[in-house]
């Protein structure tokens, strides 16, 4: 680096000793460290921004290119006529990056907490987190949310989020379930269809800082996908009337809990699913596990004299009865081996359409013990008893149906009259669609079917299942089970069931007491079952703490559909009916 | 009549007299470069770039003014100012406020001062004159004593703890003693003592310094901590590639990615925006800032001069290379500004200090005006 210049004038001095001061080596020395030292600023330069760049290029680009998620609105869930039985609101979230927004003044976050109604010390505890994102309060109105941006509070920022409102309440409660806090679906429909309701969450592309504001909208990559709307088979005229009338049943019954379902029996379409205890799913705050049950499809009971009459169509069937083939019910008792079945009230001798309209459980298993188990076992298991009945429900039970291999004698005799095997209402009320569709056993449907229905499975001719329905108007008529059953202008027809309920393995002196029914006869359109359980009042017997709920639903329901009355008013009638015309 | 043009000519040649024009256009063209980066990098907050005009309009008649003092004259100052930026360093370790956990200012009355700051020029000028006085009859004593003069101060710095500012001034110290003559088997000998040496020179290393190097082998380590800087600094300049995102496009600064991005991390802003062309320019532009010194240095008449003239010329390369060495993730992050680039008075003044004595060195050459 030394370089020798022409002189030009005079120097103060020119001593050869300090031309040797700076020996060349040193200079050249000096020169190459600033030149390996440039080299290498270079060589970072190089590798950082032409091999490593496109790394390091998306790496720049995912600290501010960000994309916001759109949320979808979750799908309405509405009933058969399109009244709202789930909807969204759209609400607001507000979170806060903690450390920007401790910048707050006291004033400021005095206010905020204000706004968002909580104390200044709750505040602070959501604020002292180390993290950099946190909720300070979430479904926020959007009211409130558009005070608490119009402040520009450091640090608090706000995301779009919806709030699920059931307007209809308790009433709909079991069958429509709730989402959680994230739209998630933790019950009923809501977590059945929870992928159709869902919907696609669309995105934006956003340029943000560092400190997390949005400084440029780059413009929207994808559209928001809003959920499908469901619709229910569910009438909600029908459903109110249900849940009322259950709830009415339970309460006058003084039962623990029951059930209460409506299907229309050309289409298989639940109209009505109600429970009682239920809960009101717009505040959770307090639930209990019973009121949460939604036990016409989850739980299961011992149904009782209600199975009695699918022993008598499999014995028509089968040829082995008539209608009016008498049977000797008396005394009243029948031992098979070491057991004792018994009759509630004696009978003599009574034709098969008197065994089930009184509900003989002697004339029941004389009929029974004539088939083959397995013959018996194929019928309850074409009817859907122990199998869940894929509604694509939550919480769908099987029931319970034994192989027929290691059936007993005695095992069959109680089975035939609804012991010892074990089913949900839902299947039950199913079971008796093959009654009112001249022997097919329909699929059941959550949703409105908006095409043909579809066909049903054969499991007995018709022409058993129009004496079957004989005898189960018979056992709504003066002499029968369940005359308080009864409809005004209208033919019904059904089967009482008083069951013992099983607690530990053993009978307890508790009562299941049910009816399972349909109407019009002439016409049937709708099957209803209701269930008490546990009643504890007058009476425990089917046909009294079930058969009022079940008349009360039934007529409504026809009515509300506007089913053609089948049967003669009686002024007596009018006068029973109070007017409910 | 009076030749009024003529007055104003002579005036004006008077003026610029010892102006070194080369090292003038050289510093203009590498303050361009910086006042438009600073514009970029504060445009969006705080606008500094007029300030920094300021401070360089400031600075240059700082440097007008050393530029006239003889270098004879400049020697006379050496003993004074090296001895009051000692006592001050000495008052800094005894009195100094603390500020971030390192004593590195002296509070006097309204302002308060960085003595070390001052040892930037007064070490070079100490060491110069040093060996200018002992020129004839130079022995191995003299290095001993230079070694002392050097080590004193750059104890005191970096106890501070500022090891920044203590490597500048021990650098710009080593360069006068290099250039002296410092035997070359010395310089083994304490290269191959400072190789062993350093495991304990690490354990007397402050945590954050220790941190800062070991974050420079893995800045991933700590993202959020002690690497944010080099990742973020890393990352600007690599999305810049090959021609830059154009000026005022540099995303990483304009969203506030980079941090101090006005001051020591100026260069990252400059090279996401120009990407390696323009850090080849910038290169281009030291390295004929360094050759210019060099050039005064060889030509200088006295040893004390020659030295000095080289000492501060390496300093600025020692500037340049530390700050952009870090700022590209191959030295650990010490607070050295860009020479000329980065915004700030007190360097500008320090770095004009020393054209202003370059100029001062290359126009007092000679005995007879031409």
């Amino acid at each position: 680096m030394v370089v020798r210049r022409p002189q030009r004038g005079h120097r103060y001095t020119e001593s050869p000793v300090l031309q040797l001061a700076l020996q060349g080596w040193r200079s050249r020395t000096v020169g190459l460290l600033l030149m390996l030292a440039f080299l290498a600023l270079v060589g970072r330069s190089f590798y950082l921004q032409v091999i490593h760049n496109d790394f390091l290029q998306e790496k720049g680009d995912s600290r501010y290119r960000r994309d916001i998620e759109i949320s979808a609105s979750r799908g309405k869930i509405v009933d058969r006529h399109g009244d709202m039985l789930a909807v969204s609101t759209p609400m607001k979230s507000i979170w806060a990056i903690p450390g920007d927004a401790r910048t707050m003044s006291t004033p400021q976050k005095r206010q905020l907490a204000e706004l968002l109604d909580l104390s200044v010390r709750e505040l602070d505890g959501k604020l002292a987190s180390e993290k950099t994102f946190t909720y300070v309060k979430r479904q926020v109105p959007p009211e409130t949310a558009e005070r608490i941006a119009a402040q520009k509070f450091p640090g608090v920022h706000q995301e779009k989020e919806y709030r699920r409102f059931y307007p209809t309440g308790d009433m709909t409660a079991h069958i429509v379930g709730f989402t959680g806090v994230d739209d998630k679906g933790l019950e009923g429909v809501e977590l059945a269809f929870q992928n159709s309701l869902l919907g696609r969450p669309g995105s934006r592309t956003v340029i943000r800082d560092r400190r997390g504001n949005i400084v440029e909208d780059v413009g929207a990559t994808k559209p928001p996908q809003d959920g499908k709307d469901i619709h229910l088979a569910l009438d909600s005229k029908i459903q109110y009337l249900a849940y009322s009338h259950l709830k009415a049943a339970v309460e006058a019954n003084k039962a623990r809990a029951g059930g209460a379902v409506v299907i229309d029996a050309r289409s298989g379409e639940i109209l009505a699913l109600a429970n009682w205890p239920t809960y009101n799913p717009n505040n959770r705050e307090h639930l209990s596990g019973a009121q949460l049950r939604n036990r016409a499809i989850t739980d299961t009971y011992e149904p009782g004299s209600v199975m009695k009459p699918f022993t008598a169509a499999l014995a028509l069937e089968r040829g082995k009865v008539r209608i009016d083939t008498v049977i000797d019910c008396a005394p009243g008792r029948l031992t098979i081996g070491s057991a004792t079945i018994s009759d509630a009230h004696k009978h003599g001798a009574l034709t098969v359409a008197e065994v089930i309209q009184k509900s003989s459980n002697v004339g029941t298993v004389k009929m029974a013990l004539g088939f083959q188990p397995k013959e018996m076992w194929e019928m309850y298991d074409r009817l859907g008893f122990g199998q869940a009945p894929n509604l694509g429900f939550p919480g769908e039970v099987n029931g319970r149906l034994r192989p027929w291999k290691n059936w007993r004698p005695i095992e069959q005799a109680t089975m035939s009259y609804g012991h010892g095997i074990a089913v949900s209402l839902i299947q039950m009320a199913r079971a008796y669609t093959v009654f009112a569709r001249d022997g097919e056993l329909m699929p059941l449907s959550l949703t409105r079917i908006e095409e043909t229905p579809p066909h049903g499975m054969r499991i007995f001719s018709p022409q058993t299942v129009r004496e079957v329905r004989i005898m189960l108007e018979m056992a709504v008529q003066p002499g029968g089970t369940a005359p308080k059953a009864r409809v005004a202008g209208y033919r019904v027809g059904g089967k009482t069931g008083t069951a013992h309920k099983l607690e530990g393995g053993v009978y307890a002196r508790k009562y299941i007491g049910s009816f399972v029914g349909l109407a019009p006869i002439s016409d049937p359109r709708l099957v209803v079952a209701v269930m008490i359980d546990e009643p504890s009042g007058t009476s425990y017997y089917g046909g009294d703490v079930a058969g009022p709920a079940f008349s009360q639903i039934m007529g409504g329901a026809l009515r509300t559909l506007g089913v053609a009355p089948d049967a003669p008013l009686q002024v007596a009638e009018v006068a029973a009916g109070k007017g409910r015309l | 009549m009076i030749d009024f043009a003529g007055t104003v000519r002579r005036g004006w040649q008077h003026l610029i007299a010892h102006i070194d024009f080369p090292l003038l256009l050289i510093t203009v063209l590498i303050m361009g470069v910086g006042l438009a980066t600073i514009y970029s990098a504060t445009f969006d907050s705080s606008h500094r770039m007029l300030n920094q005009a300021g401070n360089m309009g400031f600075a240059m008649v700082i440097m007008w003014f050393v530029s006239r003092i003889p270098p004879q004259k400049l020697m006379s100052f050496a003993i004074p100012l090296y001895i009051a930026g000692l006592l001050l360093l000495v008052a800094v370790f005894l009195f100094g406020i603390k500020v971030n956990g390192a004593k590195r200012w002296l509070s006097i009355g309204v302002t308060r001062i960085q003595p070390s700051e001052i040892m930037k020029i007064a070490m070079p000028l100490m060491l110069a004159w040093y060996f200018q006085k002992y020129e004839a009859t130079l022995r191995f004593k003299h290095f001993i004593v230079a070694g002392l003069l050097l080590l004193i101060p750059f104890a005191l710095i970096a106890k501070q703890p500022d090891l920044g500012t203590a490597l500048l001034v021990g650098a710009a110290g080593f360069f006068v003693i290099f250039f002296a003559g410092l035997p070359w088997k010395v310089i083994l000998g304490f290269v191959v003592a400072g190789g062993s040496a350093a495991p304990f020179l690490w354990n007397m290393l402050h945590d954050y310094q220790q941190r800062r190097i070991l974050t420079l082998i893995d800045p991933t380590t700590d993202p959020l901590g002690a690497g944010y800087h080099i990742i973020q600094a890393t990352i600007a300049i690599g999305s810049g590639g090959a021609f830059g995102k154009g000026f005022l496009n540099g995303t990483q600064t304009h969203l506030e990615f980079i941090p101090e991005k006005h001051t020591d991390f100026i260069f990252a802003v400059y090279s996401e925006e120009w990407g390696l062309l323009g850090n080849g320019l910038l290169l281009v532009l030291y390295t004929l800032l360094i050759g210019r010194g060099l050039m005064i240095a060889s030509a200088a008449p006295t040893l004390f001069s020659r030295l000095l003239a080289g000492a501060i010329t390496l300093g600025f390369f020692t500037y340049a290379f530390i700050n952009m060495g870090m700022v590209s993730g191959i030295l650990p992050v010490v607070g050295v500004p860009l020479p000329f680039m980065s915004y700030g008075g007190t360097a500008l003044v320090t770095l004009f200090l020393g054209i202003g004595i370059l100029m001062s060195i290359q126009t007092h050459r000679m005995l007879v005006k031409k």
